[in-house]
């Protein structure tokens, strides 16, 4: 304290007057990174949203999961007409909740032939827009290899739909689906544009967007989503995998599953069994 | 590539002989496509409206640093230009909200962007920055065009001179020092403004170039190409708003104006083109899952709109004309003409440039295994006739905007020496 008066103190003055605007902007730009980071948002980061209505049902007991076995599939797309029905999903060739490729790899060729019941022939081959089915065009082809994948929204871990909603309308519940708020949809389609899997769509005669929401209304009431009610083969598996004996969770346990497109980073919570190197 | 398009099964008609007329409402919003593309994507969300709101803020965050070059950096030989360029600006920056709330499917919920905002959203950060670039922009004209407004409000009668009357907030003080405390106001404001402009702009392109979706847009090089299409296309038009303005006048050109403009857009073109060149290199160079479906895009149906329209015809053949009048030394009508002719080029540049990167990016689907074609509508909310009208309505409003500012000579308001607004903020 032998120093002249005054001026180390205005040295110092000045030292914390400089680092403390420092650590301000600092901590500024840390709060809009981590705000900004896909997968900030935990549960106890942020306000839940309020919790479904549903008398017995505490949503932080549950974490679903859904599963996809490709081997099983045989395209029957009586999935698809259920998602239709059950979730009043437009009855036309652009908006589907769930579908179905079919990946054909003929003799001689390298890359599979892809097709949806989107397809107008797979279309015109099913006579309507409220019944889908693949047509027989490879009936005379050499055929390789040829396998089904059901396609879904995959609920993921960080869903890049939910990071890009500017009024926070589409969301992620505590039991890990994902849902949209049609009161606060403001119908910009960010949303749509950020998902990598092609999951959501636009209702235009809402103005908002829609998506797969393993049939929330249901699985909430102990039920399964309706396409996997309505798969006959078993290709489609629900559950919840906090339960160690539910079907999913066996699912997950026994097989070497695979999700689409990892390296988004967006953790999805589809796992498929039975895919190729082409489906993504 | 193999594939199939719904409009040409369409019109090729059933194979099974369905009543195709009654399964017309099916494809409804199906885009024609080839190869696979998932069942959603043939609904193509971002329309031609989308590609106007870049193309508006664009202009906008152009025309405003041509205005700063004189307000902030002393530029004298920008002086002619400053005026209208502030307006341009201004009546350009109206419109833009009003190309994104023609798009939303809900636009009386426009405002919970703001009330209720989603923080990790980059669309949020639209309403603010909009809202407070138009509350600054209307601030800045105040202060420039306050001489004339007072005066106006001092001559006039009637509703007009009510008019300006309201507008001067009743302040008529002119003195020296009433004037001086304006041009620091004018100062900050342009100051402020850039940063304010460029950050509008440079987040646009954050919005594309942040989506991971997208392969065309997934890059880090997004905001700065996107910002410096904009210097250029706001100039550009600048070039040709003055050189019209000028011609409606009957006054001559200000050849050391017209030239100082040129010199800006040869500038900033030639960053834009490295930055778009190394993009696109960087793209290919990666070469990463689905970059055979970009090349097919690219060597195909992008050629006219991209090669030959956006880079041969809108970017090389101006570069080369503005640079052969500079070596050259071209004055006079010659000058006039080949600076404006080249400013016209950029103009349609940086729109095809808008066009390529919004549309093309939903061209290409993210299955990377198939190709959309949007059909734009003419008619209609999202049709061709609202956004063209979104691009000719500004300069509607520009047109009475200078019959009540005029922006040609701004002796009311001072004009600072070179650099010395610099020196005052030094």
């Amino acid at each position: 304290m032998g120093d002249k008066p005054g001026e180390p103190r205005q040295e110092r003055r000045h030292f914390l007057r400089f680092f403390g605007s420092a650590a301000l902007a600092c901590a500024g730009t840390a709060v809009a990174a981590k705000a900004a980071l896909p997968g900030a948002e935990t549960p106890s980061d942020q306000p839940a949203p309020t919790a479904p209505a549903i008398p017995d049902y505490d949503w932080s007991k549950h974490r679903w999961a859904f599963g996809v076995d490709a081997t099983r599939c045989i395209g029957c797309l009586r999935c698809a007409e259920a998602c239709k029905t059950e979730n009043e999903v437009v009855r036309d060739a652009s908006h589907f909740r769930t579908w179905v490729e079919r990946y054909v790899y003929l003799e001689g060729e390298r890359k599979a032939r892809v097709d949806s019941q989107n397809d107008p022939h797979n279309i015109a081959a099913s006579g309507s827009g409220k019944e889908y089915r693949f047509d027989n065009r490879y009936k005379d082809a050499n055929v390789e290899k040829a396998f089904f994948v059901p396609k879904l929204c995959n609920q993921c871990e960080h869903p890049p739909c939910v990071q890009v909603c500017p009024v926070g309308a589409t969301y992620k519940t505590r039991d890990g689906v994902v849902l949209i708020d049609h009161k606060q949809c403001i119908g910009c389609q960010y949303c749509v544009q950020a998902c990598p899997y092609g999951a959501r769509y636009f209702i235009h005669e809402k103005g908002v967007t829609d998506k797969c929401t393993w049939c929330y209304h249901r699985i909430t009431k102990g039920l399964q989503p309706a396409c996997v009610e309505a798969c006959p083969v078993n290709a489609r598996i629900f559950g919840d995998l906090n339960d160690r004996e539910s079907p999913i969770s066996r699912f997950v346990r026994d097989n070497r599953v695979q999700v689409l497109r990892p390296e988004t980073g967006n953790g999805p919570n589809c796992f498929y069994v039975g895919i190729d190197r082409e489906v993504s | 590539m193999e594939g199939t398009s719904a409009y040409a099964a369409l019109n090729a008609g059933n194979p099974n002989g369905t009543d195709m007329p009654l399964m017309e409402g099916l494809f409804a919003h199906a885009a024609p496509y080839v190869g696979y593309v998932y069942p959603n994507e043939t609904d193509i969300p971002w329309t031609v409206l989308i590609v106007v709101y870049p193309y508006l803020t664009g202009l906008v965050a152009g025309a405003f640093t041509v205005s700063s070059l004189y307000h902030v950096f002393g530029m004298q030989r920008f002086k002619p230009a400053a005026g209208l360029a502030l307006l341009t600006a201004l009546c350009f920056l109206i419109f833009v909200p009003l190309a994104l709330l023609l798009h939303l499917g809900h636009p009386e919920r426009s405002f919970n962007t703001m009330i209720t905002p989603h923080w990790t959203s980059a669309f949020v950060m639209f309403g603010y920055l909009a809202g407070f670039y138009v509350i600054l922009l209307m601030l800045e004209c105040w202060f420039v065009f306050r001489p004339h407004i007072v005066q106006q409000a001092q001559q006039r009668d009637g509703p007009l001179g009510l008019f300006y009357r309201v507008l001067s907030l009743g302040s008529y003080d002119l003195s020296p020092k009433a004037m001086h405390y304006d041009e620091k106001w004018i100062f900050a404001l342009a100051v402020i403004g850039i940063p304010g402009a460029h950050g509008l702009h440079g987040y646009v392109g954050f919005v594309f170039g942040s989506l991971k979706s997208r392969e065309w847009w997934s890059s880090d090089l997004m905001p700065p190409i996107f910002l410096f299409s904009a210097i250029i296309s706001g100039t550009a038009l600048l070039i040709v708003l003055y050189a019209l303005s000028c011609k409606l006048r009957r006054i001559p050109i200000d050849l050391a104006c017209l030239k100082g403009l040129g010199y800006t857009l040869w500038g900033f073109m030639m960053f834009t083109l490295v930055l778009e060149g190394v993009e696109f290199g960087a793209l290919v160079y990666r070469g990463r899952e689905g970059i055979e479906v970009i090349m097919e895009f690219v060597t195909g149906r992008l050629v006219i709109p991209l090669f030959v329209l956006q880079f041969g015809l809108g970017s090389v053949l101006p570069i080369c004309l503005l640079t052969y009048m500079f070596w050259r030394g071209t004055t006079g009508k010659a000058l006039i003409a080949g600076v404006t002719t080249s400013a016209v080029l950029v103009l349609l540049a940086v729109l095809m440039m808008r066009w390529n990167v919004v549309i093309g990016g939903q061209e290409i689907a993210k299955t990377g295994k198939g190709l959309l074609t949007y059909v734009p509508t003419l008619y209609g909310r999202e049709g061709l006739i609202v956004a063209g009208s979104l691009v000719l309505v500004p300069l509607v409003l520009l047109l009475v905007v200078t019959r009540l500012f005029p922006p040609w000579n701004l002796n009311g308001a001072p004009a600072p020496a070179p650099h010395a607004g610099m020196r005052r903020f030094g």
